[in-house]
């Protein structure tokens, strides 16, 4: 089974959904320990892309999730905006020219996402920030490959990872963005980059189940 | 939480809108990507100077835009750094053929969108040069943190760097400039209330009616301690001692002094903490050459001063006192 092209346009779409239904929630994760926006700047992101796709709703999967990536780099603002930016436009060039995605072409696109995030935060994992959740993902997503299973089991599976990266955060101490300044306070608090990490993936889970 | 808003949706529109009405001798405002520019912009042969950051800091930074200063400022969300797309335009804006220095604070965000910026604008040929400043002592073990965050100093260097532009530096020359505005100046902050972002409604943190925040950032990020509230003379040594020890400035050294309010700390009490810290400067030998006091790099309605100590030279004292003409500062012309 594939993913194809009207798949991944129903994920932007529920991504702008789940953000918009959190970004009270994540909002209040970024005041504990940053500076209480995140919720805000990804939902008004995300409503922004919901304009833009139109344009784009009948071209390749490349173009459609760079669309999403050059639309939350200059809409989002603040650290997610060029991380959030940089992972679509990297799962774009991977996904170039495609009309549909196997598992391998999805976990091509998602190791690109994430090295992208990597490249451009500079973070590492346990440094409590957006990539505690996304690693995981990928790392499940390969096993899934190497154990035959389907996109959709093996989507759901790398969703309950980043579940899993997100809800780690919580006891570490913040060494990237601004929870850093913290120090020993940010411990206790789920990282709200991990956070919104986890809800894209699970929208991905939910919108792909049965692919 | 009582604003005087319309809409927290139109907040950094409006007010863009109310800039552009009072000052169209001084500045234009370019909306979709928003940044206030200079009206005569750009200055052929003379370096551009872009600075930008959230808003809610004003005048920081679209009120420092003018002659001896800002070519552009590039206004984000409240407390939100803004994103390249603006970045990129300002920095074509003001590009007058002699380059273009970025001044940009040590925040996670501001440094990527403006590094995304800078690439952006290299790839079209422009000549670009990016100074990170980074002065909060407040923030310890900046190993594992995201660093210092960028304060006060900001405000003394894009004055600086602007008159600088203004004698016909060049671009290394000017960037030479920031980085020892970068290297000499340390400051620390402190909150007695919280800010509201108009946004998220609420106060960005609790600070009960007896305590206050040192070292607090100007987003309202904790800072060292939250300790029991003390008089105006007591605090103000508990920010000037790690500042004074972080350089460490000695005596026989000669610096400017910045008083600077967090918005809702009103000038007579600057005036307070400025006659304790000038003390204290006296008692270490050093010596106050240049001040200024007021409310320059705020944090919405905080209550709460942040102190900056720069060391000055023969060459800063003359840019300091080089005419300046814009919203928020103006002396000399």
């Amino acid at each position: 089974m594939s993913i194809y092209r009207d798949d991944t346009l129903e994920w932007i779409t529920a991504c702008a959904d789940v953000l918009d239904e959190n970004s009270h929630y994540l909002t209040k994760l970024d005041a504990a320990i940053g500076d209480g926006d995140h919720g805000i700047n990804m939902d008004r992101g995300f409503n922004a892309v919901m304009l833009k796709i139109p344009e784009v709703a009948d071209k390749d999967i490349g173009t459609i999730f760079k669309t999403v990536g050059m639309t939350l780099i200059s809409t989002v603002g603040g650290a997610a905006g060029p991380l959030y930016g940089t992972f679509f436009l990297q799962a774009g060039m991977k996904s170039t020219g495609k009309m549909e995605l196997n598992l391998e072409d999805w976990l091509l696109a998602l190791e690109s996402a994430v090295a992208g995030v990597v490249m451009r935060g500079k973070a590492e994992l346990g440094d409590k920030t957006m990539v505690d959740a996304l690693s995981p993902a990928v790392d499940s997503l390969k096993h899934s490959m190497d154990d035959h299973l389907s996109i959709g089991q093996a989507i759901q599976l790398s969703a309950e990872a980043a579940k899993q990266g997100m809800v780690d955060t919580i006891p570490w101490v913040a060494r990237k963005g601004r929870a850093s300044y913290l120090g020993e306070r940010s411990a206790g608090h789920q990282d709200p980059g991990a956070t919104s990490s986890y809800l894209i993936l699970q929208a991905a889970a939910d919108t792909w189940a049965d692919s | 939480m009582k604003k005087f808003i319309n809409d927290p949706e139109m907040v950094v529109v409006e007010e863009l809108e109310g800039v552009a009405l009072a000052h169209p001798d001084l500045v234009k405002v370019h909306f979709d990507p928003n940044y206030v520019v200079r009206a005569d912009a750009p200055v052929q042969g003379k370096v551009g100077i872009i600075s930008g950051g959230g808003s809610g800091h004003e005048p920081m930074h679209g009120g420092f835009v003018g002659y001896g200063m800002l070519d552009a400022a590039c206004p984000g969300a409240v407390f939100t750094s803004p994103t390249p797309d603006q970045m990129l335009e300002a920095t074509k804006a003001v590009d007058g053929g002699a380059g273009v220095l970025h001044i940009v604070k040590n925040y996670t965000g501001d440094i990527m969108n403006f590094e995304m910026a800078a690439d952006l604008a290299k790839a079209e040929g422009m000549q670009v040069e990016s100074v990170v400043i980074d002065d909060d002592v407040a923030v310890q073990d900046s190993l594992w943190t995201a660093g210092r965050r960028g304060v006060g100093s900001t405000v003394l260097a894009e004055k600086l760097c602007g008159a600088a532009a203004e004698l016909g530096r060049s671009l290394s020359e000017v960037t030479d400039v920031c980085i020892k505005v970068k290297n000499m100046g340390r400051s620390m902050g402190m909150a007695l209330t919280s800010c509201t972002v108009p946004h998220a409604g609420e106060p960005t943190f609790d600070l009960p009616e007896d305590e206050m925040e040192i070292g607090v950032g100007i987003h309202g990020e904790p800072g060292r301690a939250r300790l029991p509230l003390k008089p105006a003379d007591e605090i103000v040594e508990m920010l000037m001692e790690p500042i004074v020890s972080d350089l460490p400035y000695k005596a026989g050294d000669e610096v400017l002094l910045f008083v600077n309010s967090m918005g809702g700390t009103p000038l007579i009490e600057l005036y307070i903490a400025y006659r304790k810290a000038y003390q204290i400067c006296e008692q270490h030998g050093i010596k106050v050459v240049r001040n200024l006091i007021g409310s320059y790099i705020t944090s919405l309605e905080m209550a709460g001063v942040s102190i900056t100590l720069l060391k000055m030279d023969e060459d800063m004292l003359k840019l300091w006192d080089h005419p300046v003409l814009t919203p928020g500062l103006r002396w000399g012309k």
